[in-house]
């Protein structure tokens, strides 16, 4: 049972906390390319999307090269007595980076679709940013932001390539579903492999079928239309 | 701008055209050798396979190296495999059992002994297996006991010692021996456990204990061609090569010694 059980536990724990992470750097990073006009902007554009283009494996040597015990961030946590790599929060680090893009992609074409006006008329009733951004554009761009959210939450609980590398494979504490799907196959215990993976369906189908769900009740309750 | 694209054009063309020649190549009695290989004998083997290679041009070796567990998964499943070289018994039992091997071409032909490795610069003060116990030491990489098998000798060597508890914390597993001897190499993990022809191919880490004859006299590696392979000759001409003087040598350079039959 606890073949299962611990998996199951790390990659909710590594899920939730990285949902959360990604919702509020995604929504940041997309709400402010969705309205800057700059010379960066394709080139931040590019570099905010990267992680998903690239291979995992790519992602998790980069981050094996900036959080490992002689790199940049590494050496300086070891300093404090703090090792990032094959630790559990690392595979929340990989799990973030991964999942970012999806967020920021998915989050930036539903602030696009608010009409700028609706924004621009909130203003000149005096409505100052943050009070223009959580009572206007977010909830306009509801569906969209929901939608975002759920599969950032998908792609963080498939991640496996990235959070290898730089999580390992340690029983119960860096274990995620993923991973120990792997090393059952490895083994050839493919009955295990199999009961994990009816796991990871079972999550992945209810999350897709929230979507569904959610989008039909947010087209409901959508505050203003414009014509 | 217009010759640029021309020279692409054409290099494309080449590229596109050369595996078509190689394939023609294999067609006039040529023999392609597929060997799935215990992932520690990796750097030896390929030297032993370029050295076949020259001395017979007409056969070309396909290696594919991994954990001995996840070589007897992939024949299992059907992959493409004339020799299989475990780094234990148990894997080639398993495949003997199920008759997936041909039980009269099976030998030993390596031997080879467990260590205890920590990175180069470790200031850690470890000189024997027991010292792992200590609290300075809190990450240890080891393969996946149950299809790795220098994990399993790894947990046999715990169990040997009674520390198999007190350890179990501070464990990471690793899919390969050779993921094992990379942790501890970059540094992210304190020490890991080896065989000694690992820690040889590398500058990055240092042997502080060898595990006791009781666990290193069992290290054997047995080979044998693959039932549904297609090239038995062949296969038996590569494996009998295997045994023989030349390659041991070669072997014998990366730290191994011949398995007495």
């Amino acid at each position: 049972m606890t073949d299962y059980l611990e998996p199951l536990l790390v990659s909710l724990k590594t899920v939730t906390v990285t949902t959360a992470v990604t919702f509020f750097l995604g929504i940041a990073a997309a709400r402010w390319m969705a309205r800057y006009e700059g010379r960066f902007k394709s080139l931040i554009d590019g570099l905010f999307i990267l992680p998903l283009v690239l291979p995992p494996t790519v992602v998790g040597y980069i981050l094996l090269l900036v959080f490992g015990v002689n790199g940049p961030i590494g050496k300086t946590l070891l300093a404090f007595g703090e090792k990032i790599v094959f630790s559990w929060e690392a595979t929340v680090i990989a799990a973030t980076v991964m999942a970012f893009p999806i967020m920021y992609m998915t989050a930036k074409g539903a602030f696009e679709q608010v009409e700028p006006n609706i924004e621009a008329a909130a203003r000149t009733l005096g409505a100052g940013e943050w009070r223009v951004f959580w009572t206007v554009t977010l909830p306009l761009a509801k569906a969209g932001v929901i939608a975002a959210t759920v599969l950032a939450f998908a792609r963080s609980l498939g991640e496996f390539g990235a959070t290898l590398m730089l999580a390992g494979n340690i029983a119960g504490k860096t274990q995620t579903i993923p991973i120990a799907i792997y090393f059952a196959i490895q083994a050839g215990d493919m009955d295990k492999a199999m009961v994990l993976c009816i796991i990871v369906l079972a999550i992945s189908f209810v999350s897709l079928a929230a979507i569904a769900y959610w989008k039909g009740m947010a087209a409901k309750m959508k505050p203003v239309k414009v014509s | 701008m217009k010759r640029l694209i021309k020279i692409m054009a054409f290099s494309i063309a080449i590229m596109m055209i050369m595996p078509l020649a190689a394939c023609t190549a294999n067609e006039e009695g040529n023999i392609t050798l597929n060997i799935s290989s215990a992932a520690s004998v990796t750097d030896a083997l390929n030297e032993v396979n370029s050295v076949y290679m020259d001395a017979n041009p007409n056969v070309t070796i396909v290696a594919n190296y991994a954990a001995s567990g996840t070589l007897q998964t992939q024949i299992e499943q059907g992959a493409t495999c004339d020799v299989f070289i475990s780094a234990a018994a148990k894997q080639m039992n398993n495949l003997e059992n199920g008759g997936l091997i041909l039980s009269d071409t099976r030998i030993n032909i390596l031997k080879n002994s467990i260590v205890l490795i920590v990175n180069k610069n470790s200031t850690l003060e470890i000189d024997s297996f027991e010292d792992l116990l200590g609290g300075a030491i809190s990450l240890i990489a080891v393969g996946d006991p149950s299809f790795v098998p220098a994990g399993t000798y790894a947990y046999q060597l715990f169990e040997l010692l009674e520390i198999t508890d007190d350890l179990e914390d501070k464990l990471m597993q690793g899919s390969t021996v050779r993921d094992v001897l990379a942790y501890v190499e970059t540094g992210n993990v304190d020490a890991g456990i080896v065989y000694s022809t690992d820690a040889a191919i590398t500058d990055g880490v240092k042997i502080v204990a060898t595990a006791p004859d009781e666990i290193n006299s069992k290290i054997v590696y047995p080979a044998a061609i693959v039932k549904a392979s297609e090239n038995v000759d062949a296969a038996s001409e590569y494996l009998a090569f295997l045994s023989g003087s030349e390659a041991m040598a070669i072997f014998e350079k990366y730290g191994f010694s011949a398995a007495v039959e």
